[in-house]
């Protein structure tokens, strides 16, 4: 590892669970995006499920005096994970440019180690060879590789985004600014819910989010370090 | 005169009275008749032994080999395992088999050390169960790879790309712990097994011959081949005492270096290697007692050979008892929301049946019998105590691997895991498997080791000291 590698970036994500509908487009979005395949109501019946980012819908109360309450999860990016110690071959690990935990499918042997470790349960296994159904596979997405069977994968915050948008910068001849990429699910958030940033960026709109009263980390006290925030109010409906 | 000699053990009481020249075989009977015990079943079988070869090979074929195929074919989707059970009875019974294999180390090498006289002829049948258990442990973090054909990259060794294995994670140490355990176990039950062999040798002719003149390293029984044959187990019974602790520590820090509730404990490690022995221990009784039957063994197993045993079962049912409620107490009053949800749905949900029928078969059963020695020394009894141990633990694992990762921090993520028929079949398929590696090697491999039985026998006396008669030992080291 080189000895003069600079912190690029740290990308940061706040969801706002005040408002947050519970709506599906971000999982939809991210399948789209990131050629998740579906797996049919058989294998999701199963556990087998294969959403990147999911809706936990959870019950507050007893009927008629009753809340819904969404919280959108995905792999929190975290800065001390979990998964990366456990996994034998370095198929997980965490990337000192981007400041996230990404996964190299080809080095990944499916040991699901670290599927196991993961506090949020957010990574998800490809159980058999990957199938889109006709004609899903002629809108497959040709900057994201399509994994086969055998393979662990999860959010990457749409690092083809990412890198898309620093070579379109370094083209411009500037660095890359916040804002010049948004991951799918941030994009197609109606209610503009998830907000995502550099950290390193101090016109980042993230900073004054996290440090909001409101602003929670997902199971903090394992401390796991997550890039992911959320905000959650007192008597909101949500949450 | 074999023929008496064999009549004659095999109509040994149960009870057995207290009749001091039985205990440590001290009636000896001539050397070649000895050899003629332990040689006869091995060169000779029966039709019904090779039709059970033969089915036992044909399970092996197409409970572990056809259905791994087709698992590689179609994917790990074929088995039960889900988020958030990522592993499942493949890891279970991967436990289970490594517990196992700490039977003959235990059994031999610290029964070795303690010059526990007992142990003589019950050696290489313990130490021959490490090896061939292993083998079948073994295949399973092989079979439940996502990605089987590339399981090298765990393999330390020089790449193109430059990238090593990871070491901070446990599971390389696991692969190196087991192959390290591997090596040195076979070795362990090679160098006694010289002398045998080239008894065998002595004694055989065509491919045998040929077969044990070059594996018995051209022995020729001088003393000072003993002497050194002597010192190399020593060193090896030694040095592979803390090889065996390390061996099943790994395995219980494969789950214990996690943040999974029920497995980030630090008792974790000496309860699997107290576990590992507990079950060990009881197959040795078992195989021991099935072994004594169908090979005519009589004159070497005696009775107070499976009360020794028992009594040790004992010891290790009262000390896993005691890791067992470390576990369980700790966590219970700890008070942490998900470990309670753990513990509940051990005692009253998913898990129950599993986790009473554990408790029965590992605390109840043994701990209410094996004080007896009317129990213990009755064939009957040990074979079905010691069965319903081994089903104890592996109900154990399976509650500690798929079952403790059905529960986790976030209830959504929640998940009930039943295995499905592939992994149950590949799971089976490795009993078959032993069993049938045990057959065949007890063609090939003399289970009992004659000469450590002589040599025990020569080294004690019986000596008349005024009224009564003691038994004297020579010292032998």
């Amino acid at each position: 590892m080189s000895e003069t590698v600079v912190n690029d970036h740290q990308w940061k994500m706040v969801i706002d669970l005040d408002t947050c509908t519970g709506c599906q487009a971000c999982v939809v979005a991210c399948h789209a995006e990131n050629n998740v395949p579906t797996v049919g109501a058989e294998e999701v019946r199963r556990g087998r499920s294969r959403h990147w980012i999911r809706i936990e819908r959870y019950w507050d109360g007893e009927y008629p005096d009753i809340k819904a309450r969404f919280m959108p999860v995905l792999c929190q990016q975290c800065g001390h994970a979990p998964c990366e110690p456990v996994c034998p071959t370095f198929a997980t690990y965490h990337s000192d440019t981007q400041d996230l935990n990404v996964q190299v499918y080809n080095r990944c042997i499916g040991t699901r180690y670290c599927a196991n470790n993961c506090p949020y349960s957010a990574r998800v296994f490809n159980w058999f060879e990957p199938y889109f159904p006709d004609p899903m596979q002629e809108q497959l997405n040709p900057d994201v590789t399509v994994r086969g069977r055998g393979v662990m994968e999860k959010c990457t915050f749409c690092i083809q985004r990412i890198h898309y948008g620093e070579e379109t910068a370094r083209k411009e001849g500037r660095s890359m600014r916040d804002g010049d990429m948004v991951p799918a699910c941030a994009q197609s958030c109606p209610t503009h819910a998830i907000t995502f940033g550099d950290f390193l960026d101090p016109a980042s709109p993230i900073h004054a989010l996290m440090e909001s009263p409101r602003a929670i980390r997902l199971l903090n006290e394992l401390g796991t370090d997550p890039a992911v925030t959320y905000l959650k109010g007192g008597d909101s409906n949500v949450g | 005169m074999l023929a008496d000699a064999q009549t004659k053990f095999k109509n040994l009481v149960w009870p057995h009275e207290e009749n001091p020249r039985e205990r440590l075989l001290l009636d000896p009977i001539p050397q070649e008749e000895m050899n003629q015990i332990m040689l006869k079943p091995m060169l000779s079988a029966s039709p019904a032994y090779w039709l059970v070869v033969a089915i036992l090979a044909a399970i092996v074929a197409v409970c572990i080999f056809g259905v791994w195929a087709y698992q590689i074919r179609w994917g790990m989707g074929i088995d039960g395992t889900r988020r958030p059970v990522g592993w499942g009875i493949f890891i279970s019974t991967f436990v289970f088999w490594i517990g196992i294999s700490h039977s003959g180390t235990f059994v031999s090498a610290i029964l070795r050390v303690f010059n526990a006289e007992f142990r003589r002829p019950i050696t290489r049948a313990a130490e021959l169960m490490v090896t061939i258990s292993l083998a079948c442990g073994g295949l399973f973090p092989v079979v439940h790879l996502g990605r089987m054909w590339v399981v090298y990259f765990m393999v330390p060794m020089p790449n193109q790309r430059q990238l090593w294995p990871n070491l901070q994670s446990a599971l390389v140490w696991d692969l190196l712990a087991i192959t390290t355990y591997l090596i040195s176990s076979t070795i362990y039950v090679y160098l006694p097994m010289i002398p045998d062999l080239a008894m065998a040798r002595d004694h055989t002719t065509g491919w045998r011959h040929a077969l044990y003149k070059i594996t018995s390293l051209g022995w020729r029984g001088a003393e000072y081949e003993f002497h050194y044959l002597h010192k190399a187990l020593n060193i090896m019974a030694l040095a592979i005492i803390p090889i065996m602790f390390s061996v099943h520590t790994i395995v219980a820090w494969d789950f214990a270096m996690t943040q999974q509730i029920g497995w980030s404990t630090s008792i974790l490690g000496p309860y699997f290697v107290i576990g590992a022995i507990f079950s060990g221990v009881s197959a040795v009784i078992t195989l021991l007692l099935v072994v004594r039957r169908t090979m005519h063994l009589e004159y070497f197993l005696r009775p107070e050979h499976f009360d020794a045993l028992a009594k040790l079962v004992l010891i290790f049912a009262i000390s896993w008892v005691y890791f067992f409620f470390n576990d369980f107490f700790v966590e219970w009053y700890g008070g942490e929301a998900a470990g309670h949800a753990l513990l509940s749905f051990q005692m009253h949900g998913g898990l129950a049946p599993y986790w009473w029928a554990m408790l029965v078969l590992n605390i109840v059963i043994p701990l209410g019998t094996l004080w007896s020695k009317k129990v213990r020394s009755s064939p009957i009894a040990l074979f079905l105590i010691t069965i319903g141990i081994n089903i104890g633990m592996y109900l154990e694992r399976v509650i500690i691997v798929p079952g403790f990762l059905q529960r986790n921090r976030m209830p959504f993520n929640w998940g009930e895991y039943t295995p499905r028929l592939p992994e149950l079949s590949i799971a089976f398929g490795t009993l078959a498997f032993f069993i049938l590696l045990y057959m065949l090697a007890s063609k090939i491999i003399p289970l009992i080791p004659v000469w450590e039985v002589l040599e025990g026998q020569l080294s004690h006396s019986r000596r008349r000291i005024g009224q009564t008669v003691v038994t004297s030992v020579a010292d032998l080291e």
